[in-house]
């Protein structure tokens, strides 16, 4: 078998770059290592009822329409539509610290009037700081890095500010602890503050599955079950991927979602992980089921950012979970027309990698009810207690994510060192997904859209 | 192709490339770009878009030609004069 382009990985990423690569009439093979779609994104069935992973909410909402911004150029690109994605808007969310709560909605100025009602010393800097931000073309491949912290402290000079500006984009998109690359800052900024947060009333599957439909109808071809054992190099140009059941594909170009340090493991087996150095920021989520909407217990916030400590520590915890920060997502807090099957609420919070990883098969399994109830337990202070109300419970941790995505350490941001422009040290060979470096859902699918563009449609 | 069918053609993949347009009052004098949210990735796509249904080349040099519907006319007939309109 001969395709122009394998792409490795049939998560956001992937697929985007499979759909644009098809619709030029390249011949293309998408192989997913697992049984189904999606990557960091997917989404199962457990005991009757629909789950999502990953996603809370897409970022970089955009109305309907609207002919500017990620979304709309995401849609184009893919020749979709607006209605594939289905989005609805969130109600409104929030950053809540101790003595200190900021709400956002998808309209920027309310957030604006928050940050001018509870730090009235700082709005000047604050706009400032919005000016930098509309002033940096961050989707720049060419780009170099700074620290965010280091500009934003030019502009504001609050500490608690800071730590509540970082709260959201840091727990939703770096890869790197404390601090962020103020590239992937404006990402985050924008697309969490500026544009907001929706959701499909159907929730990640829809998208997965109208895009794997599209790249399918294109003529695309998609491969489960088959994960990718080694990538064959020679001369520094890759020439196949050998298959885990030996099956050897040949291609001008592969495209791999895999992860940088993962993807040159594939080219070299015997390399060990050191450079590129994989990422260690990985989450515990307890997903709690309901037998009624969170709205009813009077909880109508979207997404809950909180933190308890006098600082908000991003970073890998010490502990198998940090408690004193989180995050709090309803899924059924979006504006639909109709309720959702059940009350959901996901309780996300930092994890230790290496605990959860080492843990036996039986200790793991208590463990994590263990510290699904602590965690909730935290999370109380932010939202009302729910517990009576749990019909049913899952809870993932970055020994899941590790077994659906194939990343080291089970992380979610990927490496904290990027790949923007996507190469290799393989002439053919490119990368795209969270290692490439756009964040987010769109920003995933926006990685395989860029690298397909710029390599792989000449 | 006559002018007119080259425009249409040209008009049909605007329309696929930026569904949420109205087109119906573009100017063909006036820059596309003036007139529409267009950014680089969807230039590249008018080109690409031309390769895939009529499989002409159009070198980066001559991307300025593409600037105006009128200008993109000239620039296309000697090229589809003799090709029929896709199916």
């Amino acid at each position: 078998m001969h395709y122009n382009t394998v792409i490795i990985g049939a998560g956001m990423s992937g697929l985007s770059a499979g759909v644009r690569l098809a619709y030029y009439e390249k011949s293309v093979c998408i192989l997913e290592r697992h049984t189904t779609i999606g990557g960091l994104n997917s989404f199962y069935r457990l005991r009757k009822r629909n789950y999502d992973v990953g996603l809370h909410a897409v970022t970089n909402y955009a109305a309907p329409g609207t002919k500017v911004g990620p979304l709309s150029k995401l849609l184009r690109q893919l020749r979709m539509k607006w209605e594939d994605f289905d989005l609805r808007p969130q109600l409104h969310s929030s950053i809540a610290f101790p003595d200190c709560k900021l709400q956002f909605t998808n309209d920027f100025a309310f957030f604006l009037d928050q940050v001018a009602t509870f730090f009235p010393a700082q709005i000047n800097g604050f706009k400032k700081l919005l000016a930098a931000i509309d002033g940096h073309d961050a989707l720049n491949l060419e780009r170099s890095s700074a620290s965010a912290r280091g500009v934003v402290q030019e502009h504001i000079s609050d500490p608690l500010l800071i730590d509540m500006i970082f709260c959201p984009l840091m727990f939703y998109g770096s890869a790197t602890p404390r601090d962020m690359d103020f590239s992937q800052f404006v990402i985050m900024f924008k697309s969490i503050f500026c544009e907001g947060f929706g959701r499909p009333f159907d929730g990640i599957r829809l998208i997965l599955k109208r895009l794997v439909k599209h790249f399918k109808s294109l003529g695309g071809h998609l491969k489960l079950r088959a994960g990718v054992s080694e990538i064959v190099q020679r001369n520094g140009e890759a020439k196949a991927v050998v298959l885990d059941d030996g099956t050897e594909i040949t291609a001008d170009n592969v495209l791999s979602s895999a992860g940088a340090a993962e993807t040159m493991r594939l080219v070299d087996p015997g390399r060990p992980a050191v450079q590129p150095v994989a990422g260690d920021i990985s989450f515990v989520e307890s997903i709690s089921v309901l037998d009624c909407e969170p709205a009813s217990l009077g909880h109508n916030e979207t997404i809950v950012f909180y933190n308890d400590a006098d600082t908000f520590n991003y970073e890998r915890p010490q502990d198998p979970v940090d408690l004193r920060s989180g995050i709090i997502c309803s899924p059924n807090n979006f504006d639909y027309s109709r309720p959702l099957e059940d009350g959901r609420i996901r309780i996300t919070a930092l994890a230790e990698p290496d605990y959860w990883l080492q843990l036996p098969e039986d200790e793991y399994q208590q463990l994590k009810m263990k510290w699904n109830d602590r965690i909730i337990e935290s999370a109380l202070r932010h939202i009302p207690d729910f517990r009576a109300h749990v019909v049913d419970t899952d809870v993932f941790t970055p020994r899941t994510i590790r077994r659906f995505t194939g990343h080291d350490n089970g992380c979610v941001y990927g490496a904290p060192e990027k790949f923007v422009n996507g190469q290799t040290s393989v002439r053919n060979l490119y990368l795209c997904g969270t290692d490439q470096g756009f964040l987010g859902i769109v920003g995933a699918m926006l990685s395989g859209i860029t690298i397909a563009n710029r390599y792989l449609l000449k | 192709m006559t002018g007119e069918e080259i425009r249409q053609v040209v008009l049909d993949i605007l329309e696929r490339i930026a569904p949420d347009e109205d087109l119906s009052g573009l100017d063909d004098a006036v820059a596309f770009r003036e007139q529409m949210e267009l950014d680089s990735m969807d230039f590249l796509d008018i080109v690409m878009e031309l390769r895939k249904a009529y499989r002409i080349q159009i070198p980066e040099e001559d991307y300025h030609n593409l600037n105006t519907m009128a200008t993109t006319v000239s620039y296309l007939t000697p090229k589809l004069k003799d090709v029929p309109v896709a199916g």
